[in-house]
């Protein structure tokens, strides 16, 4: 029973991190309809930006904001310079874009930090809390900052204007122009968004997988199967999903298939979920008039 | 993608007396003369070189029917190029079976495997298409180091295969040999690839891929054609990986990893979208830009690669054969001497 705890715990812990990265995803799919390859990615050259800077000796928290800032105006970037000019093409343009992205990131995060792999710190201690070895403070701590940033997004859209304008952008977009909301500026700043809680993400989870150019194909794909699971144009659903896949990855891990084909879980959830409930678990489904 | 087609493409208008038809069979022939002379005045590793472009070119084929005439994205072709290679090494190294004969097989197993998964996959369209194969892509190498497999697939060590010999005691090495097996295996595929375009299955496919609910409306069984173009793309790629795995002779688990299906977008994109004829650019640009870019860095291929991703996505959408179909136009209308826009259509 209590491996059994521990597994759910960690699995909790690690299914806010995939929560995050399935967040960012909805974020832009809600918005453009368009599913971001790249976000993992994105999310790893973030975390080398916030290593480079604590081993400059600068203090993690520090870092980690500033981290956060520059991953926003990097997404707000790639929005306006590279996704824009493909915004209406046809969908194997812009995947092939996204796959472009993706490769020219990673390759790059390779040439400039190396392919050997980084320990990243931690910002919790590491005692385990309430001197049991059920849940480690890093957990506790990734966990928190992950609620706290979705508590945070949820009152940024529902109390703010610029939040109120930046989901009519998405739900409406002609209707947005006619009241004077500026469509593509809302777009790029959903980028700028989704890559900063990327950016977070990355930084949470690099401590436990390690640092190298790789670390975020599996967490993104994880990302995937959760924002599918919940639904992928329902930030809620995708955040609930997240946490249960990390749950699910974890045990399944544990007690059924071993380590090995953790990645296969993931892969079965995708193809489970859009085969049987493509609209996800608390998702609506779309019907297309001809 | 409203890309022309192959077929379409057979403009009227020819030049020095000859039909357009004439000059395209003999342009094929000769590209088929020079092919089959390269490797006697070639190094081996040259040849080596060349025999890869052209496994490549068959695994990019297999995509291209798939994404570029039938509008579904894969971004998990890796899986079956890795499929097929297995098959032909575990058919080779455990059951002795000669090297020729593993071909049919591997590419009968990545054709049921591929109308499996093309199963699940109708109900997929554009981005979750993408995205589930994109899962497959990222689980193969896991799935392939599997510890229940490990008998049959070698585990991380993967598998280590023989040369094959040239037959008949022909004066050629074993390079040489090779690159004709694989030569021949490439013509007739792309005559397979060529011929199924043409007829029935070739117009249902584009039909399903221009507009699939018109498609279905005019009897074309779009559930059926779209499984069995995923089931053949499949069985391109994984006669492709078979050939491959008989070249490198040698498979393992990390080296059918995500890049390796990215690598055949790659080739697709630049090729062209739904050309036949663009996936020997296509695996020309995967087989030696790296050899030219590896000088600077191990990261620089994939770094150029991407780059050529979005440039050719923003600029050339339909890839090298696009741009020379453009360029061949103006050029026949400069010779004929005629304004621009009175085309000989």
């Amino acid at each position: 029973m209590e491996t059994f705890l521990h597994q759910v715990f960690s699995g909790l812990a690690t299914g806010g991190i995939y929560a995050s990265i399935a967040l960012a995803l909805v974020m832009i799919y809600q918005a453009t309809h368009h599913i971001n390859f790249a976000q993992g990615e994105m999310a790893m050259f973030a975390t080398y930006i916030s290593w480079s800077m604590i081993n400059a000796g600068m203090p993690y928290w520090a870092a980690f904001f500033i981290t956060i800032v520059i991953a926003f105006v990097a997404g707000v970037l790639i929005e306006r310079i590279v996704v824009r000019p493909v915004e209406n093409s046809p969908v194997i343009s812009v995947v092939i874009v996204f796959i472009g992205l993706l490769v020219i990131i990673n390759s790059c995060a390779g040439w400039i930090f190396t392919y050997t792999i980084k320990s990243f710190p931690s910002p919790f201690p590491a005692t385990p809390p309430f001197g049991s070895n059920l849940v480690s403070f890093h957990e506790l701590g990734s966990m928190a900052i992950t609620l706290g940033l979705l508590t945070a997004l949820f009152l940024f859209f529902r109390f703010t204007p610029l939040g109120l304008a930046m989901r009519a952008a998405a739900q409406n977009p002609v209707s947005s122009r006619l009241v004077g909301i500026r469509v593509g500026w809302m777009l790029a700043l959903g980028w700028g968004l989704a890559a900063a809680i990327g950016s977070v993400a990355g930084m949470m989870v690099a401590p436990i997988v390690f640092l190298d150019p790789n670390m975020m194909s599996g967490i993104l794909l994880y990302g995937f199967a959760g924002a599918l699971l919940g639904g992928i144009d329902n930030p809620w659903g995708a955040v609930a999903g997240g946490f249960i896949v990390g749950v699910l990855e974890n045990i399944a891990g544990a007690y059924i298939v071993g380590t090995e084909l953790k990645l296969t879980v993931a892969l079965v959830v995708i193809i489970v979920t859009l085969v049987i409930k493509p609209g996800g678990l608390f998702g609506r489904t779309f019907v297309t008039r001809v | 993608m409203a890309a022309t087609t192959e077929t379409s493409a057979v403009a009227a208008g020819g030049y020095a007396g000859l039909s357009a038809r004439t000059w395209r069979v003999i342009g094929v022939l000769a590209a088929v003369a020079i092919a089959c002379a390269a490797p006697f005045t070639m190094t081996n590793y040259h040849i080596f070189q060349l025999t890869l472009t052209l496994v490549y070119a068959i695994a990019v084929l297999g995509l291209n029917l798939l994404t570029g005439f039938n509008g579904q994205i894969s971004l998990g072709h890796g899986a079956f190029y890795a499929l097929g290679a297995y098959t032909t090494a575990i058919l080779m190294d455990h059951y002795g079976v000669p090297y020729w004969a593993t071909l049919p097989a591997a590419g009968a197993v990545c054709l049921v495997f591929g109308f499996l998964f093309g199963l699940p996959a109708l109900r997929l369209e554009g981005h979750y298409l993408a995205l589930a194969t994109f899962a497959l892509a990222l689980a193969t190498p896991q799935l392939l180091k599997y510890k229940l497999f490990e008998d049959f697939t070698g585990g991380v060590q993967g598998i280590v295969l023989l040369k094959p010999d040239p037959p008949f005691k022909l004066p050629i090495n074993a390079d040489q040999w090779l690159y004709l097996f694989v030569l021949a295996i490439t013509i007739a595929m792309f005559i397979l690839a060529w011929n199924l375009l043409r007829g029935r299955l070739g117009r249902a496919m584009i039909a399903i891929r221009d507009h699939p609910i018109a498609a279905s409306a005019m009897g074309v069984n779009t559930a059926l054609y779209k499984s069995l173009t995923f089931g053949i793309s499949a069985m391109f790629t994984g006669i492709a990986g078979a050939l491959g795995a008989i070249a490198v002779q040698f498979v393992a688990p990390d080296s059918f990893d995500l890049f390796l299906s990215i690598r055949f977008l790659v080739g697709v994109a630049i090729g062209g979208l739904a050309t036949i004829s663009g996936a020997f650019f296509g695996a020309a640009f995967i087989e030696f830009i790296p050899n030219v870019a590896d000088q600077i860095s191990k990261a620089a291929p994939w770094a150029i690669y991407g780059i050529f991703l979005i440039v050719f996505m923003y600029v050339m959408p339909t890839g090298v054969v696009g741009m020379i179909r453009v360029l061949w136009g103006k050029l026949r209308r400069a010779i004929a001497g005629r304004p621009e826009g009175v085309a000989a259509r």
